[in-house]
């Protein structure tokens, strides 16, 4: 019955984020116990090479970081729908092939749009 | 045990949630986002879907966020970062809210759990999941496996006709 059941199998999975947490958070702690703080302006400043900052630490992106992130997004699902294809492949065979170049077909139209548009070209 | 899990991350994710829409900065705003999708994870690695705890850590996690981090690079928000955390409308913000609770908890009332047919958790255990859902995903689904390339599709043109004027100059 649902809610019932406990992955065990993943327990060397949760004992390995417990263990890498808890080195994060004590590595932390015990800096901020031992360490002397003696903070002064100077030393507070972000460091930039030696000279005084200059400007906003945040600058605006270009757009082009939006489609290139959007086009990750597309092309990760696709590389996710790839896993459980290649897992059964030998079970259905042609096919599953045949879905898959149909699937991979339909992106590619979008990723060529996406190239005609320049959207990868950088001046 | 199973209750012990699944308390911890139900309260992280709502803890989470929160933090997400109450904190000023939209990067903390994002990392706190970041911690919900892996107790999301941990949801779904509990319903015995490891292939979705996975697929959530490697697109939401990994993708997403990233997309999310990118539009609040564009935005450069610095004015809002100094308004106040509860806007004006927040009465109807928050009546609305509860009226979507009630419609829910009316919804849940005729939400019965059955036993599962042909993938029960025994049989989805022994095959692995990633074979079973591939196996159903690939045949019995093939429509809409074949409608998300196009969802797909129309998310790439979306982002590049709107960027589009940008591009040009």
């Amino acid at each position: 019955m649902p809610g019932t059941y406990l992955p065990s199998n993943y327990l060397p999975v949760f004992i390995f984020l417990v263990v890498a947490i808890a080195f994060g958070l004590g590595a932390l702690l015990i800096g901020a116990i031992f360490r002397i703080r003696r903070p002064y302006k100077e030393k507070l400043m972000p460091y930039e090479s030696g000279i005084d900052p200059v400007g906003e630490p945040r600058v605006r992106f270009s757009i082009r970081f939006y489609i290139i992130a959007m086009l990750f997004v597309v092309f990760d699902v696709e590389a996710i729908f790839l896993y459980p294809w290649a897992v059964v492949f030998d079970k259905i065979g042609l096919y599953a092939f045949v879905e898959m170049v149909i699937f991979i077909f339909i992106l590619l139209v979008g990723y060529l749009y996406a190239w005609k548009k320049e959207a990868f070209t950088w001046e | 045990m199973v209750e012990f899990f699944f308390g911890f991350f139900a309260i992280m994710i709502l803890f989470c949630s929160v933090m997400v829409v109450m904190s000023r900065n939209a990067i903390h705003s994002v990392l706190w986002m970041l911690v919900m999708f892996f107790h999301v994870a941990g949801v779904y690695l509990m319903l015995n879907a490891e292939f979705l705890a996975a697929t959530q850590i490697i697109v939401y996690a990994g993708a997403i966020l990233v997309l999310f981090l990118f539009v609040i690079m564009l935005l450069n928000l610095r004015e809002e970062m100094n308004i106040e955390q509860l806007i004006d409308g927040w009465p109807a913000g928050l009546s609305l809210a509860v009226a979507m609770l009630v419609v829910l908890i009316l919804a849940l009332g005729s939400f019965s759990v059955k036993p599962w047919g042909q993938w029960s958790i025994e049989v989805v255990e022994k095959t692995t999941q990633t074979k079973a859902l591939g196996k159903v995903l690939y045949t019995e689904y093939l429509l809409p496996f074949e409608i998300a390339s196009l969802v797909l599709l129309v998310a790439i043109i979306g982002a590049v006709v709107l960027a589009k004027k940008k591009l040009k100059s």
